[in-house]
């Protein structure tokens, strides 16, 4: 240990060096988000509640092909068809189940119709499991409810696909 | 002081005219009430203190994290303590099975009890101290030992591994770092020749720089700085905090002689560190700082200085946790041994030969 | 009975209790904390006689320092009290008479005229009277010499100590703490300045 060190190590400097830069943060701009009155922008790209859309004149996009089903990892989404009267093909049931769903957004990139989507909305609950099983009912809800938000998020995103 | 109170009491109570009445009743136990009284008010604000200590630390720490901390429970988060004390008082102490039930409960008095026995002794302000004791010293060096207790029961009466390894490194540790905090002291002794807390106050208070005016260059703290900073650093260490809290270091041991308390027993611990934490802030500004003193002399001396110097310091304890990461056992003990023990040992005796020299400014 | 003597019989009959707990507890960890509330008590009887330092000195370092290692060691004892039990009576007749023989010269110490409360008369003190202050003046005039005798003993104890406990085993990988500290960055980054890409020739 050389005399230069000893008085660099009695003279703590390498201390005050470290407490200046936590003094310095002392009085710098907090970065802090406080949540519920302020939140982070969300990106157009956004994975969060699924929704299932319908077309302008109030058809349900979804034609039950079942590629969502076929290519989800997590096994959350189940899908039975039938024929309606007018002889189309739809879906008569179509769950997920949210305690599954690892929101890797591959059934919306399946999906040939744009008919199964996920949404911004990040706040949402059960207090169940069973509250998380989200029926077709539920999520044709989610499409109408949100449809606005969810156009518009396809739009910004569309020249990028 | 005792006449001042006595007549705000009789001026109350004459209001309802029961003055006479109740001096009559009261006048044979009245020196006991006087120190109660003194006990209260000095222990009501050390436990205020100690509540916002803990608000303070977070929002400190917070600050210098680049968060702004607590700021929900009223005010910027000002009653914090107080939700905090609640949840804490209402919360069940959980025994454990296996523990030693009588010592498992006893731990955390042992802990708060000289955590706040030992402010007996500080002097406040000129006179200002619950009982001057003329080995003051030796008494705050006798008492804040027995604090180690706590802990050690505390670890071994849980029956269980992390509290027994925390109060295993506890062990050790305080009784390393009492040696190098008694040893600083003496130097202190040494200048101010005295044991009493008061005199060594009083002690600083003469020297070439007082009178020229600038009198916090006349403090201990300037001609036995290696002390000072020997001091501070080992009452963070015994006080088993940041960077030296392997005792209850949370990444390793999870909380050590803490793990199996719950509810106010495990808040008595808390109580405890943080009132030691207070204390030690108040012996470095008795010892080196000049306790009560102004540090120039055309401000009057008084109290409010005194809670000035233990505010640098409580805030300096919360600055060294938030910026240093937590020492190695092995390094704490090299420092308390090997670095601390010879750097007192070699000013004492310099202490000593500059007070026998021509350059004695103590005298 | 006046508040001191009150005081005194409350001490001394809690140091008792205490005391003949410290051989009676199965328990040696609660054994050596009655021996500690025992120093609390003595310190307290040392009050009580205006010894103030003696009873301070005596929790610095009986209670603060020493019981703290004997607690050390004690709590990491897996004790076998069957074990221990097995030779209780073959050890009796010399632990009875060794006890047999401090009682006796206890006896005769302080029921003698030499020794016994009566022996000397009562010290009035005078009002400034300090006792650490008197200690110390003894130490260093009168008794300088036994004191530093007693001082060089201790020292040549803990070095003692030291010695015997310090050993340098050559198998045992371990860091040295002192070196680990002293490393600067410069020991172990080389910071090499080198253009990002090679220019087009």
């Amino acid at each position: 240990m050389s005399a230069r060190d000893l008085i660099q190590t009695f003279s703590l400097s390498e201390l005050r060096q470290g407490l200046a830069v936590t003094l310095r943060y002392l009085f710098a701009p907090k970065i802090t988000i406080q949540y519920p009155e302020e939140k982070t922008p969300l990106s157009p790209r956004f994975r969060g509640l699924h929704a299932l859309r319908r077309y302008p004149n109030g058809e349900e996009r979804c034609i039950a092909c079942k590629l969502c089903e076929a290519v989800c990892p997590a096994l959350a989404i189940t899908i039975e068809s039938v024929e309606r009267e007018d002889g189309s093909r739809r879906t008569a049931r179509y769950d997920i189940d949210l305690m599954k769903c690892i929101f890797c957004g591959f059934c919306e990139e399946a999906c040939p119709v744009d008919a199964i989507v996920e949404s911004h909305i990040l706040e949402y609950h059960g207090e169940s499991r069973a509250d998380l099983y989200y029926t077709k009912q539920m999520l044709l809800a989610n499409g109408d409810r949100y449809e606005a938000e969810i156009a518009s998020a396809r739009e910004q995103d569309a020249k990028y696909r | 002081m005792e006449q001042s109170v006595l007549a705000a009491f009789a001026w109350f109570w004459n209001l309802f005219g029961w003055w006479d009445a109740l001096w009559a009743l009261v006048k044979p136990v009245w020196p006991v009430i006087w120190i109660i009284i003194k006990i209260v008010a000095i222990l009501v604000p050390l436990l205020l203190g100690v509540a916002y200590m803990t608000y303070w630390e977070r929002k400190i720490i917070g600050w210098m994290q680049g968060r702004i901390g607590p700021n929900r429970v009223g005010l910027w988060g000002l009653l914090q303590p107080f939700a905090d004390g609640i949840k804490l008082f209402v919360k069940e102490i959980l025994l454990p099975t296996k523990a030693d039930p009588w010592l498992f409960l006893l731990a955390p008095v042992l802990a708060i009890a000289p955590a706040l026995a030992v402010w007996s002794v500080v002097p406040f302000f000129e006179g200002g101290a619950l009982a001057n004791l003329d080995a003051g010293v030796l008494y705050v060096l006798a008492i804040t030992s027995v604090g180690v207790y706590g802990v050690i029961i505390a670890g071994w009466a849980s029956n269980s591994k992390y509290p027994f390894l925390g109060a295993m490194r506890s062990a050790a540790q305080m009784v390393s770092y009492e040696i190098s905090m008694g040893l600083a002291l003496v130097c202190v002794l040494m200048v101010s020749n005295s044991l009493n807390l008061s005199d060594i106050v009083r002690a600083q208070d003469h020297g070439m720089f007082r009178d020229w005016g600038v009198k916090f260059m006349s403090w201990n703290w300037l001609p036995l700085f290696p002390m000072f900073l020997v001091y501070f650093i080992s009452g963070i260490a015994e006080t088993n905090r940041a960077p030296f809290d392997v005792v209850e270091g949370e990444s390793e041991i999870v909380a050590g002689h803490m793990v199996e308390y719950s509810g106010m027993a495990f808040a008595m611990f808390f109580l405890a560190e943080y009132a030691n934490m207070i204390f030690v802030a108040a012996m470095v500004s008795i010892f080196f700082l000049g306790g009560w003193l102004s540090p120039v002399s055309f401000l009057p001396d008084g109290i409010l200085w005194f809670f000035a110097k233990m505010t640098i310091f409580l805030f300096t304890f919360l600055w060294l946790r938030a910026t240093f990461p937590r020492y190695r056992y092995d390094q704490i003990m090299r420092l308390g041994w090997k670095v601390f023990v010879p750097v007192c040992l070699v000013w004492i005796p310099l202490t000593g030969i500059w007070m026998m020299s021509p350059f004695n400014i103590w005298k | 009975m006046d508040l001191n003597s009150f005081a005194f019989y409350v001490l001394a009959t809690v140091m008792i209790v205490a005391a003949l707990r410290v051989i009676t507890a199965r328990n040696p960890a609660h054994a050596v904390l009655f021996l500690v509330l025992a120093f609390f008590n003595a310190g307290g009887l040392w009050l009580l006689l205006q010894a103030e330092f003696l009873a301070i000195a005596l929790i610095m370092v009986y209670v603060g320092a020493v019981m703290v290692l004997f607690l050390f060691v004690v709590m990491m004892l897996d004790i076998d009290i069957k074990r221990l039990r097995r030779g209780f009576w073959s050890n009796m007749p010399l632990a009875a008479t060794l006890g047999l023989l401090l009682l006796a010269e206890m006896a005769l110490v302080l029921s003698t005229d030499y020794f016994g409360a009566t022996a000397f008369p009562d010290y009035v003190q005078p009002a400034d009277y300090s006792n650490t202050k008197e200690l110390g003046r003894l130490l260093f005039t009168d008794y300088v010499y036994p004191f530093e005798l007693a001082s060089i003993i201790l020292l040549v104890a803990i070095i003692v100590a030291v010695v015997l406990t310090l050993r340098h085993r050559s198998d045992v990988k371990r860091l040295d703490p002192a070196a680990q500290i002293a490393v600067k960055h410069t020991d172990r980054l080389r910071i090499i300045q080198m253009p990002a890409e090679k220019e087009a020739d």
